[in-house]
């Protein structure tokens, strides 16, 4: 489905661009058909960046990605549309994502106009109530009204239901989740659930790691725009290899289990030693001399990879 | 007992009328205590730590009163409380890593608030110092502008700055909401360690993270829609809840571990009441699965068990 290869963005920072940042170096990893792939990191590993990226609102600065057989770098300005009738984003303020001025039902009327042309008004507005229906909400109590007379989650769920309206195969959620209240963001998380069990592949944003493991098969863990480690949920939650990792499974709250006090390693306000060598340097309690080097990921065991020398590279 | 709140009963005014904000809220924080206070968005936790300490228009003061270590606070009189904030009750904000002034180094800020609580700085600086290490921040920062310092490190400093007078209730507004998880827990293991270092005496943690509450907090109180739903120990309110509302909203939490496929979490139906006219009768009834005729009577508050208070009919029936 997609297929991400060795992306790379570099931001250039500083008087007249002197200085470059990598917000994403090196980024590689696919998404089957069907399947939820979370994309875990704190703010600054450049988890948005690759959901923009992908979602060709952002240009690429070195790397591939593939959906399918369209190579998305390479997009024309008429080819554009084409791509966002497959792919389709959600992002975290549904307050934001509205024009407070119009009616929410707005965003329909802007699909409708711009790619189905050609259907007419009836036939369009059973389409919307079918979408709306899809995603849980009565078409009746929503539609007709103002954003700010909806609830986050409902607005978050019209953003959804017009990304089906799309017959999309691919969808970005990134941190769609993290504005909502407890008692309706599993709703939509139980939402996203059935949408993937129609086909639809997702890259699931989130710093939260309960929801990742919730809702997907495999996750990314990104840090300072590298991967730290990927693999299958189960793995990457229940036998963390690289320390970054555990360091963040150990400090999720957790409601059947207290903190372990000693864990926790912040962040250095002034990481050194990471422009060539592991980006976790600066934190890292294990770090050594080979740390000097990037590590790369190593598949360590089936669709579990890990970037730390510590783990692919014991005896040096 | 640090704070006793009776029938606290505060609004907002707009222009379409009252919104009811909060409506006889009665409780107690002993000494020493953390209180976690949690509930959706638009609950009215916020207003009820805001109207502890700043109550300002929009907001309307109706009626109730507040005592702190035995003494009444004059939370309804702006100008009366300016001697009672940050002497005797001090607040953490929301969003407090973009609290403080950005043109003024760090050190200077706080020599700058000190004195305009007519205090002296370099008298307050070894106990500012001392608590810097208590967070880990490096000396240094008090030479910092804001920008050269991360979310986390922003939030600590304006943790240190909100005790440096020894208040004795803290409320925590939303403090680890923004972090990342490792700060997030690094904070709150501080408010804890706050405590216990006599920096305050009570706390309030407001947070709608209930995980991040049964790491830290003593007891935790529940609200919805402006109106107490439930306050007991920690472990009693995850393990035995009484209230539907908070059973709901504890069943509703992903855990690590947990998968959709194995199973499956329910979120709450419906949504909560608009404030500006607000359902008679308990406001959770239109979403309760319980309800029952009783229920469009305001349910009491009552002591059901040692330390464990419920606003339900379903529970309190008997004993009412």
């Amino acid at each position: 489905m997609l297929k991400l290869d060795k992306v790379t963005k570099t931001y250039r920072i500083g008087t007249f661009g002197s200085k470059e940042l990598h917000a994403v170096s090196d980024v590689s990893f696919d998404i089957k058909d069907g399947e939820v792939v979370s994309l875990i990191g704190e703010s600054g590993s450049g988890k948005t960046t690759i959901g923009k990226m992908v979602l060709h609102l952002t240009p690429i600065s070195s790397g591939t990605i593939l959906l399918d057989e369209t190579d998305v770098s390479a997009l024309k300005e008429d080819e554009e549309k084409e791509y966002y009738r497959t792919v389709q984003g959600v992002f975290q303020d549904p307050f934001s994502s509205y024009n407070p001025i119009f009616k929410a039902d707005r965003i329909f009327e802007i699909i409708h106009d711009i790619f189905y042309p050609d259907v007419d008004e009836e036939a369009w507005k059973e389409k919307v109530h079918k979408a709306l229906k899809d995603v849980g909400l009565n078409p009746e109590h929503v539609l007709d009204k103002f954003p700010h007379q909806l609830s986050g989650g409902q607005l978050q769920r019209f953003l959804i239901a017009r990304a089906l309206l799309l017959d999309i195969k691919f969808l970005v959620a990134d941190e769609i989740i993290s504005m909502l209240d407890a008692s309706t963001r599993i709703d939509v998380l139980n939402l996203l659930a059935e949408l993937k069990k129609k086909g639809l592949s997702i890259l699931f944003i989130t710093h939260d790691l309960s929801l990742a493991n919730y809702i997907s098969e495999r996750a990314v863990i990104l840090y300072r725009g590298c991967i730290a480690e990927m693999g299958t949920t189960e793995k990457i939650f229940n036998s963390p290899r690289h320390p970054y990792t555990q360091m963040l499974i150990a400090s999720v709250p957790r409601l059947d289990q207290k903190w372990d006090k000693a864990v926790t390693i912040e962040e250095n306000s002034d990481p050194i030693g990471y422009e060539d060598g592991c980006v976790y340097y600066g934190r890292c309690p294990l770090a050594y001399e080979k740390c000097r080097e990037r590590p790369v990921p190593v598949e360590i065991d089936t669709d579990h990879f890990v970037a730390c020398w510590k783990v692919t590279d014991p005896h040096t | 007992m640090s704070l006793k709140v009776e029938n606290l009963t505060v609004y907002y005014q707009t222009l379409r009328g009252d919104v009811q904000a909060l409506e006889d809220v009665s409780f107690e924080i002993a000494d020493g205590e953390i209180m976690g206070l949690a509930g959706e968005s638009g609950c009215g936790k916020t207003t009820l730590a805001h109207s502890l300490i700043y109550l300002s228009p929009p907001m309307k003061y109706v009626k109730g009163s507040v005592q702190l270590d035995g003494r009444n606070l004059p939370v309804e009189r702006m100008q009366d409380m300016v001697s009672f904030r940050c002497n005797d009750i001090s607040i953490i904000p929301q969003y407090a890593m973009n609290a403080l002034n950005p043109i003024r180094k760090i050190g200077k800020m706080i020599e700058e608030l000190v004195e305009a609580k007519k205090m002296d700085f370099e008298a307050i600086k070894p106990e500012l110092l001392r608590r810097l290490d208590l967070v880990k921040l490096p000396r240094e920062v008090l030479d910092m502008y804001p920008i050269e310092l991360s979310g986390g490190m922003k939030q600590r400093m304006v943790m240190v700055i909100s005790t440096i007078l020894n208040p004795s209730l803290l409320i925590a507004d939303e403090v680890t909401s923004a972090l990342d998880v490792a700060s997030q827990k690094a904070v709150a293991e501080m408010l804890v360690e706050f405590r216990d270092q006599d920096c305050t005496n009570s706390m309030i943690v407001v947070t709608h993270d209930i995980s991040i509450l049964y790491q830290i907090a003593d007891s935790i109180m529940i609200m919805y829609a402006g109106q107490l739903a439930e306050k007991a120990s920690t472990k009693t309110i995850i393990n035995s809840p009484r209230h539907p509302y908070t059973k709901m909203l504890i069943s509703s939490l992903p855990e690590i571990g947990v998968k959709y496929t194995d199973k499956r979490l329910e979120g709450i139906p419906g949504k909560p009441p608009l404030l500006l006219d607000p359902p008679i009768g308990c406001r959770f009834r239109e979403r309760c699965p319980l309800a029952f005729d009783k229920c469009e009577e305001v349910p009491p508050f009552i002591e059901i068990e040692e330390n464990h208070f419920v606003a339900c009919w379903k529970e309190t029936e008997d004993l009412a």
